[in-house]
């Protein structure tokens, strides 16, 4: 997809097959990450809860980002429903939990079940679909699923929502920012893992083939209408953990939050960070996310030269959304992952850069 | 069994059905055209309204008038999307296409709030308050004139395509844009052209519904609803995008009707077209008018 040159540092030979589907490309990428996690690991000592409550958010919706990226970025299968799955592992986890009293620890990993159910059998008519039929049937479970939410009141509490309990670990109520960081950090921690090995097993290949080229993947023996499927089921399951992550965090799921306006961040923070980039899907949920707050600091600057300013931020904050999209479109279609790639390459080949 | 009021409704949805066509039909019309999706289609509706409402209201134009600068105003509208957003996509996969139309969806549906306000605002009585009766049946005026209004654009429409040398143009263009441009069709003319005609009618239908109920942002949602009815119907037929809409506008009234009589579940007729929809695209894919994509490997 992408022209970038992509340099191997020196006596990087890869020899073998598994030095080719290593989880790191070289060592030095690998303890990066893992610094990054000790670093995570020891932030919430440091950080005052502003920064961690974003860091939550981030890391929540970066789960379920990520499950889309799966469909999207992988797969090749757009889909426009996703708030409507994220929503559903959040109402499925407070209901298992009040219903049947199974520890709420256990109720997110099943959540995640559940919604990959529900994912499962939305995407069947998938199966069948592509393009833009797909991205209009996707369209239909969002607003079915949301009024499945509005009626079920035994499910979702209806008009009221429903109260979801504090996660218990161990006899450890994680009701601060501080214990729930952890939480949200083991989660992220397992799901990109589990996708980045998905990515170079032979079931991720499928996919990427699926993707590429449909019918050459089916010459070549894939099972399109499996493969189709299952990605939905492996997108809705990580939208369904973070679903249920989110539910638990805010201790209150209500409707009003899964509209397809969600679902619409969801793909802009992929697009923005990069399709069917791992990576890529956290910066771009940063982006997503921090754009707003960055917006209103910016408003609140320029207000002090123009005063009416300060009544329309929440327009403002809107547009930015938008705009964003439109922007990135036109000028990077590939995403903040693709700008970094061409930083380090730049980096790399100095002087040779060109 | 309440008769009256069934045919009541049916005959309201046969009225809303046919708006509905009309706003398909420029979806159609794009997507026909340009391979383009346009999920902006809602706001492109409400933005005609809100210029023909501030011609009206705030510089005092007489409705004619006004209405005529508004469609002039979305003309030029429609090339500017076409010129400065999409053109740059052509060629990009259709998750981009599509992302960037949500994307101008919602910049534009935040720029309306904040310059025309979030609350409804209602014309002037352009049609006049009185009622027609037709088959024992009270219906008004303003609904009879959006019926002709609608049945008109479809007659331009069919003109326009069968018989003038743009509209040749344009069903060449989407018949195949390498050959067209062989025989010396500007395709990115047309492919302005087809947004421009795309805006002003949906320019005619928002000005239209704004007529009847009120202008109000959220008359954008008209442009989710047109997506069953541009499905059922066959995403690349007008006249399957006309059928449809008349489709989904008596199944929703329908709809209503056997909520409010035996079913009560309440709100059926938002989400009865969904399931239509995903019905029709599990038996038919391509739709009830659409061409069937056989692929060459």
């Amino acid at each position: 997809m992408s022209h970038v040159p992509h340099p191997r540092p020196c006596g990087d030979f890869r020899t073998t097959y598994s030095d080719d589907t290593s989880l790191f490309r070289t060592k030095v990428e690998g303890r990066i990450v893992y610094l990054g996690i000790a670093a995570l690991l020891i932030s919430p000592f440091f950080l005052n809860d502003y920064y961690l409550s974003q860091m939550i958010t981030i890391g929540i919706y970066g789960i379920a980002a990520l499950g889309l990226n799966v469909l999207v970025g992988f797969t090749g299968q757009i889909s426009l429903g996703h708030s409507a799955f994220f929503g559903f592992g959040a109402f499925a986890s407070a209901w298992l939990n009040n219903t049947t009293g199974i520890p709420v620890f256990l109720c997110i990993p099943l959540a995640g079940l559940m919604t990959t159910a529900v994912g499962m059998i939305f995407g069947i008519p998938a199966a069948r679909l592509k393009g833009l039929y797909l991205a209009i049937a996707t369209l239909a479970s969002q607003f079915i699923l949301q009024d499945f939410f509005s009626r079920a009141d035994w499910f979702s509490g209806g008009a009221y929502g429903s109260a979801a309990e504090v996660v218990n670990f161990l006899g450890i109520d994680l009701d601060t920012d501080q214990k729930y960081f952890y939480l949200v950090l083991f989660w992220v921690v397992v799901s990109f893992l589990a996708v980045s090995n998905l990515r170079r097993s032979r079931d991720g290949r499928a996919l990427v083939a699926v993707r590429d080229h449909y019918l050459s993947a089916e010459i070549m023996g894939i099972n399109l209408t499996h493969y189709r499927i299952m990605s939905f089921g492996v997108s809705s399951f990580f939208a369904g953990v973070g679903g249920a992550l989110y539910a638990h965090y805010l201790q209150y799921v209500s409707v009003e939050g899964f509209t397809i306006l969600l679902s619409i961040q969801f793909l802009a923070m992929i697009i923005i960070g990069g399709m069917g980039s791992i990576a890529g899907t956290l910066l771009g949920t940063a982006f997503i996310l921090l754009l707003p707050q960055f917006m209103e600091d910016a408003a609140s600057g320029v207000a002090v030269i123009f005063p009416g300013i300060e009544q329309s931020k929440a327009y403002i904050k809107e547009m930015s959304v938008g705009a964003v999209i439109i922007l990135f479109l036109i000028f990077e279609p590939e995403g903040l992952i693709h700008r970094w790639r061409l930083i380090r390459a730049s980096w790399k080949l100095y002087p040779f850069s060109h | 069994m309440n008769w009256d009021l069934l045919f009541q409704l049916l005959i309201n949805g046969i009225i809303v059905g046919m708006l509905y066509g009309v706003v398909a039909m420029c979806f159609v019309l794009i997507y026909k055209s340009t391979q383009v999706v346009n999920f902006a289609q809602g706001e492109f509706l409400v933005l005609g309204a809100w210029v023909c409402w501030f011609f009206v209201l705030k510089w005092q134009l007489p409705f004619v008038l006004a209405f005529l600068f508004a469609m002039a105003f979305m003309t030029i509208f429609g090339i500017l999307v076409q010129m400065v957003i999409l053109r740059p996509l052509i060629g990009e996969p259709i998750i981009s296409v599509i992302m960037v139309t949500i994307g101008l969806s919602i910049f534009m549906q935040a720029l309306m709030n904040w310059v025309f306000g979030n609350s409804a605002e209602s014309f002037p009585s352009v049609f006049g308050e009185e009622t027609v009766m037709i088959g024992g049946l009270q219906v008004e005026m303003a609904y009879l004139m959006s019926l002709v209004l609608s049945l008109l654009v479809m007659g331009l429409f069919y003109y326009f395509f069968k018989y003038s040398r743009y509209g040749l143009a344009m069903r060449a263009t989407a018949f195949n844009q390498q050959v067209a441009q062989s025989l010396g069709i500007s395709v990115k003319q047309v492919f302005a052209m087809a947004w421009a005609i795309s805006a002003l009618v949906s320019c005619i239908a928002g000005v239209v519904l704004g007529l009847v109920n009120a202008v109000s942002n959220s008359l954008a949602i008209i442009g989710i609803k047109v997506f069953p009815a541009v499905i059922v119907g066959g995403l690349d037929s007008i006249i399957g995008a006309v059928i449809g809409g008349v489709i989904i506008g008596v199944l929703e009234n329908m709809a209503e009707f056997f909520d409010g009589q035996f079913l009560h579940i309440g709100n059926l007729y938002t989400v009865a077209p969904f399931y239509v929809l995903i019905i029709i695209l599990m038996i038919r894919p391509y739709g009830l008018f659409g061409t069937k994509d056989i692929e060459r490997i």
